[in-house]
């Protein structure tokens, strides 16, 4: 093992853990943004309002991500209307094609989390709240949110351990994260084994620090706490 | 007394199964009434159909004088102004126990809601710990605040459901009457469901029994266990067990026990074939009694034993013995009846 060639590109190798970072970060939050409506509408005791979400959910859950960023990548391009539309200067970058589709893609798994957390708060919460005078959508928005906040966070933050390695496809389409970097350098030294190596600890250094973000959160969330009535 | 809460042929179903039927009974302002029923007779689907969480197919239900459930219209819950306690309690667990009591007082300014959670906890003894979060405390002491949270919009009329049922015996009787009183000194009216009747009977002024949707006999505790008005509900209340006889004069049955008599006049002709309600405690042991019984059975209860009598045609009744009598299963031993109370049904065919 040559350990100073790692060192010498390790400057290079920080610079892919950046980009990695704004791309697990950008589609991560935007992701759970977007998610949260979607996961309510997903919720909804209408088929009407169900319809929509799951359609979108069995869409983007159903197909490989590796595809839907080639689609949106290379496809979105050969359409005349989004080559004069205003989005082009965003949709021909590959950073962004990347943060999008990631985005739409996090996004469908998220929904099903919110799904999920919101129909595992006990119902007996949420008609105590109704009879303390709660309207549907204020108890939504004061009791089910919260609450399913603290019964999803888990499996949330397990989905941003997920997307972070699934951004290393983002080197398919010319980025420079972590995996591209690593090729690069690969390319230029010809030592596999060194920097791979040290991406896959770089990696490990980021999933690392992730789980040590989300315990805090658990921690100041309470979510140990919702364990009641069992 | 006010009328606060009246139902008028309540009828509630799912999936045209019907669950609730023909249902009507009123409860007067600072009364503490009780539905009591085996499970699945539909009382919990009366409470919350009274709260606004589920539609009824017929009849009315109103809040002083005010519809709040029609086949055609339902009033939603936030703005019935009752307050309700659940059976698993459903405290909010990410809230602390004054959060938790705070909840339902949004609309108070910061000092009053102070003074509002300030007096309940006081009230059910919690103040001292109110920083804590519902998983620190005791199932008796969640159940306290559920009461509390209930409690601080100082609603028109409190709902709960099976409130004690998750606790055990000796809790559960310590805390109902403890709610009682609670409820009594604050004037609060109050419906509660249940399936026991200790329960009830604790608790409740009035006590309504059902079964099958339906509402057997709606009384006062007292009434309900010595003059239950049909055979259900003789059953179900208390123990018991029915004896055959045969009438002879409005109050009085003959049996092979000797001649009944009561302070209640039946309109059957005599002759007719009836079933007499013996309860334990009218039959008691006596050495120089004329009846003769043999001992199947004894249950040490404490104070009381209850013991399984066959009298010599082979009918099987139960009795109460002190706890120090010495006669054991298989002995025949002396009793004498006891009754104040003369239940009698006209014995059903088949």
């Amino acid at each position: 093992m040559q350990w100073d060639v790692i060192i010498q590109w390790l400057p290079k190798l920080f610079e892919g853990v950046g980009l990695t970072l704004q791309l697990v970060a950008l589609s991560g939050v935007i992701g759970l943004i977007l998610a949260i409506p979607l996961g309510v509408a997903r919720a909804s005791q209408h088929w009407y309002v169900r319809a929509l979400p799951y359609g979108y959910i069995f869409l983007f859950r159903g197909t490989p991500l590796l595809v839907q960023l080639f689609l949106v990548y290379y496809g979105l391009a050969q359409f005349e209307a989004v080559r004069k539309g205003p989005l082009w200067p965003y949709l021909r970058d590959p950073f962004w094609c990347a943060v999008i589709t990631m985005t739409l893609h996090t996004m469908a798994y998220i929904a099903e989390i919110v799904r999920g957390a919101i129909q595992a708060v006990p119902a007996g919460e949420i008609e105590a709240a109704r009879a303390l005078g709660m309207s549907k959508w204020q108890t939504m928005l004061f009791i089910t949110l919260p609450r399913a906040a603290r019964i999803g966070l888990p499996a949330y933050s397990n989905e941003v351990i997920l997307m972070l390695k699934a951004s290393a496809l983002a080197s398919t389409i010319t980025l420079l994260d972590l995996t591209g970097m690593a090729r690069t350098i690969i390319a230029r030294t010809y030592l596999p084994v060194e920097i791979f190596f040290a991406a896959g600890m770089l990696y490990l250094l980021i999933s690392y620090g992730l789980v040590l973000c989300f315990k805090l959160l658990e921690k100041w969330l309470r979510v140990d706490t919702g364990q009641l009535g069992r | 007394m006010d009328t606060l809460l009246k139902l008028e042929s309540v009828r509630c179903s799912f999936d045209n199964e019907v669950v609730v039927n023909e249902l009507s009974f009123h409860i007067n302002e600072g009364d503490i009434a009780c539905l009591l029923g085996p499970s699945g007779c539909g009382k919990t689907t009366t409470l919350r159909a009274i709260a606004g969480f589920e539609p009824i197919t017929a009849g009315n239900i109103s809040l002083r004088n005010q519809p709040v459930s029609t086949p055609q219209h339902r009033l939603p819950p936030e703005q019935r102004h009752l307050g309700m306690v659940f059976q698993d309690y459903a405290l909010f667990p990410h809230l602390t126990l004054w959060e938790n009591v705070c909840f339902g007082l949004r609309k108070l300014t910061r000092g009053e809601k102070q003074k509002v959670a300030q007096r309940v906890l006081e009230l059910v003894g919690l103040e001292q710990i109110s920083h804590r979060y519902p998983h620190e405390i005791s199932g008796g002491q969640q159940q306290r605040v559920a009461l509390a949270r209930a409690l601080a919009p100082e609603p028109a009329l409190i709902l709960l459901d099976e409130p004690f049922s998750n606790l055990d015996v000796d809790l559960r009787r310590r805390l109902a009457l403890e709610v009682r009183d609670i409820l009594k000194q604050q004037r609060i009216t109050a419906l509660m469901v249940t399936h026991d009747q200790e329960e009830a009977f604790a608790m409740a002024d009035k006590v309504g029994v059902m079964q099958s949707g339906l509402l057997q006999q709606w009384d006062a505790p007292f009434t309900l266990y010595h003059e239950p008005a049909n055979r259900f509900v003789a059953g179900f209340i208390g123990q018991g067990r029915f004896l055959p006889g045969r009438i002879v004069a409005p109050d009085q049955v003959a049996t092979e026990l000797g001649l009944l008599r009561g302070n209640r006049a039946y309109p059957w002709e005599p002759g007719t074939p009836v079933e007499v309600l013996l309860r334990p405690d009218d039959v008691q042991p006596d050495p120089s009694g004329p009846l003769r019984a043999l001992i199947l059975n004894k249950t040490f209860t404490g104070a009381t034993s209850l013991v399984q009598l066959k009298l010599p045609s082979g009918a099987i009744i139960d009795a109460l013995f002190p706890s120090n009598a010495e006669e054991q299963p298989g002995d025949i031993v002396g009793v004498r009846l006891d009754m104040r109370h003369l239940v009698a049904f006209p014995l059903s065919n088949g």
